[in-house]
Formats: C-alpha cells, sequence, structure tokens
C-alpha cells in the first residue's frame, strides 16, 4: 500500500475543500424539515458548491463493481437506508432520520463528510444510536495520533458501538482521500480478520476520510434496486457520520468542521 | 462516499507462478488473485477448482485477492 503523507500547502488546499462541504452541511441540517424533499436538500448543495467554486465527487462515480454511475450531486439516506441514497422526490417527514454526506473537489483537491440528524423527535434509542455515531468520531479525533495503528482505533469505536448494543457495519469502509476521493488505505470501523492484512501505521499528513456507519438492529445491509442505496437488512435505522481528517502528532485534525462549530 | 468492501464468489481456473490464480467469478469474468497475507500463513492450499472469496480492486476490475476457500 503506497501512503503517502500530504504536505502542508495540500493540507491547506484540502482545508479549504472541507470548508466548503462543513458549510453545506450545515446549511442542509437548517433546511431539513417536515416537507422538504431530498432533491431540495441537493439542490441547495448544488447551489453552495458553484457559489464557492467547487464541485461535487459524487456524480457521475462509478460503482465500485462495475455498475451504473452515481447520477446524484450528494447522498441523502432515510431512516432504514445507510448510505449512498440518491436525492429525489422523497419528502423528509417528523420523526425521520437523515444522513446528508456531501463531497468536493476544489482546486484539484478533496473534502468529504457527512452528518446524521433527526427531524423533530424520535424514539430514544434512535436518538442514542445517532449520538455513539457522532461520539466514534470524536474517539477518532483524540485516540488516531500519530504513531497509533490504525486497529488500535477501529478496536475503540467497535467497542463504543457495541457496548450502547449497535451494530457496525462491516460491508463499507472509510478511506484515503486526497486528489481523488477513494485513495489508500481502506478504513474500517472495525477489527476484521482481515485487519493483520489491512493495518497500517497512522503517520503524521496522512488525510483520511473516517466514517463509522452503525445500524440499530443487524449489522446486515444490501444494496437497493437502483444500484447503490444501501438499506439495512432488518429495515431498521441507521447512522453515519464522516469527517477528513489530518493525522496529527497529538491526534486526528478534521478538515471538514467550521472553526466555530463545537464539533457535534 | 463509503468504500465498499468489493467481494465476489468465484472458481480457481488455473494456478500460476508466485502464489498468483485465475479466478473466474460468477458473472463469468476471469480476474488475476492473488493469496491474503493472513491465508499464506495459515498455509491454506488453493487448487483449481477450489470455490473462493475474491476482494477485488476498485482500481483495476481483473485484479484481486483471494480471502477465503470455501470448505
Amino acid at each position: 500500500m503506497n501512503l503517502r503523507p500530504k504536505n502542508a500547502e495540500a493540507i491547506e488546499k484540502m482545508r479549504a475543500a472541507g470548508r466548503v462541504v462543513a458549510e453545506i452541511l450545515e446549511r442542509l441540517e437548517e433546511i431539513g424539515h417536515p416537507g422538504v424533499t431530498t432533491a431540495d436538500l441537493e439542490a441547495e448543495a448544488v447551489r453552495l458548491m458553484k457559489a464557492r467554486g467547487a464541485r461535487s465527487l459524487f456524480l457521475g462515480q462509478p460503482h465500485p463493481r462495475g455498475g451504473r454511475l452515481y447520477p446524484g450531486q450528494i447522498c441523502v439516506s432515510v431512516n432504514e437506508e445507510l448510505v449512498h441514497g440518491i436525492p429525489g422526490p422523497r419528502k423528509i417527514a417528523e420523526g425521520d432520520v437523515v444522513s446528508v454526506d456531501v463531497g468536493v473537489e476544489k482546486d484539484g483537491w478533496c473534502g468529504d463528510a457527512a452528518r446524521t440528524f433527526i427531524v423533530g423527535r424520535a424514539p430514544e434509542r434512535t436518538v442514542a444510536m445517532v449520538a455513539v455515531t457522532g461520539e466514534a468520531l470524536r474517539l477518532v479525533r483524540r485516540e488516531a495520533r500519530a504513531g497509533v495503528l490504525w486497529s488500535a482505533v477501529a478496536g475503540q469505536i467497535e467497542n463504543l458501538v457495541r457496548h450502547a448494543g449497535f451494530s457496525v457495519v462491516t460491508e463499507y469502509v472509510g478511506h484515503g482521500i486526497g486528489r481523488k476521493m477513494w485513495e489508500d488505505p481502506r478504513v474500517p470501523n472495525y477489527v476484521g480478520r482481515d485487519m493483520a492484512r489491512d493495518d497500517f501505521l497512522l503517520a503524521e499528513g496522512l488525510t483520511l476520510a473516517v466514517e463509522p456507519m452503525v445500524n440499530m438492529g443487524t449489522a446486515d445491509v444490501r444494496e437497493t434496486e437502483d444500484g447503490w442505496t444501501v438499506v439495512t437488512c432488518d429495515g431498521r435505522p441507521a447512522a453515519h457520520f464522516e469527517d477528513t481528517f489530518v493525522i496529527r502528532r497529538e491526534g486526528a485534525e478534521p478538515l471538514t468542521r467550521l472553526p466555530k462549530s463545537s464539533g457535534d | 462516499m463509503a468504500k465498499d468492501v468489493i467481494r465476489v464468489e468465484g472458481k480457481v481456473a488455473e494456478a500460476l507462478p508466485n502464489a498468483v490464480f485465475r479466478v473466474e467469478l460468477e458473472n463469468g469474468h476471469k480476474v488475476m488473485a492473488h493469496v491474503s497475507g493472513r491465508m499464506r500463513m495459515n498455509f491454506i492450499r488453493i487448487l483449481p477448482g477450489d470455490q473462493v472469496t475474491v476482494e477485488l480492486s476498485p482500481y483495476d476490475l481483473a485484479k484481486g485477492r483471494i480471502v477465503y476457500r470455501a470448505g
């Protein structure tokens, strides 16, 4: 595996791309009220991308197993949809669990992040699931320091989620990111049987998109007929958070957060 | 956007040098696959005709690595 840390100039460009992503995510959470369609969220995201001189990384992305190109500009995944939901006429409703995933390229560099929010009120367990998935990213900030093996961080994510009584998805993983959205390494949220081979040492300047994916019930997921949308096999809700990080000596610094935001 | 852990089932068609195999996938495609480190460590023998699970490279769908052997 070829894991090249990024230099300071590259990191600043990724920070600029990440800032656009963070702004869009904040805005979409603001306007994601009942009655708004997932296509409305996409339209607002596109408007902001254009205004900031960025373009979507997702539109036209080839499917990893050679299926249809991704047709949307962002991903909006509602309730039992885990990731890769294609925006469309679906109206957001009270109590929905909405995951929004945004990736942009700006000046040749990439930023990729996702947030899950609940529209209005939802059952306590649903709120807890969303909270623990967000907490997993705060854990990454603290624990993903230079010199640490990724498996040590992944093990802690897995423990956090399991102890809260939820399931970690193993069929999808985070990824290295830089000039391209999907670079090496694979960044799993669990310590799997192949971890001995997939494990890597966190080095200063390494840029990773870490994305914990958590299901309320079974960890099993499947792709729907549209070729992209990933749903839970039991139909129960799921949560997905993601930040693009740069690894530092003291921890992982998120590039897809606005300076003023507290990180929640 | 999350990356798929791309795993597909196939059958070993031919053994090549250096623990590389030609594997015919369920969809009829043929790929070159090497053996994952974990399987090498455990001395799992792979012979033509074996059913295997292959993880494809997202960058080159004609290459992969064998992560499990059935049975």
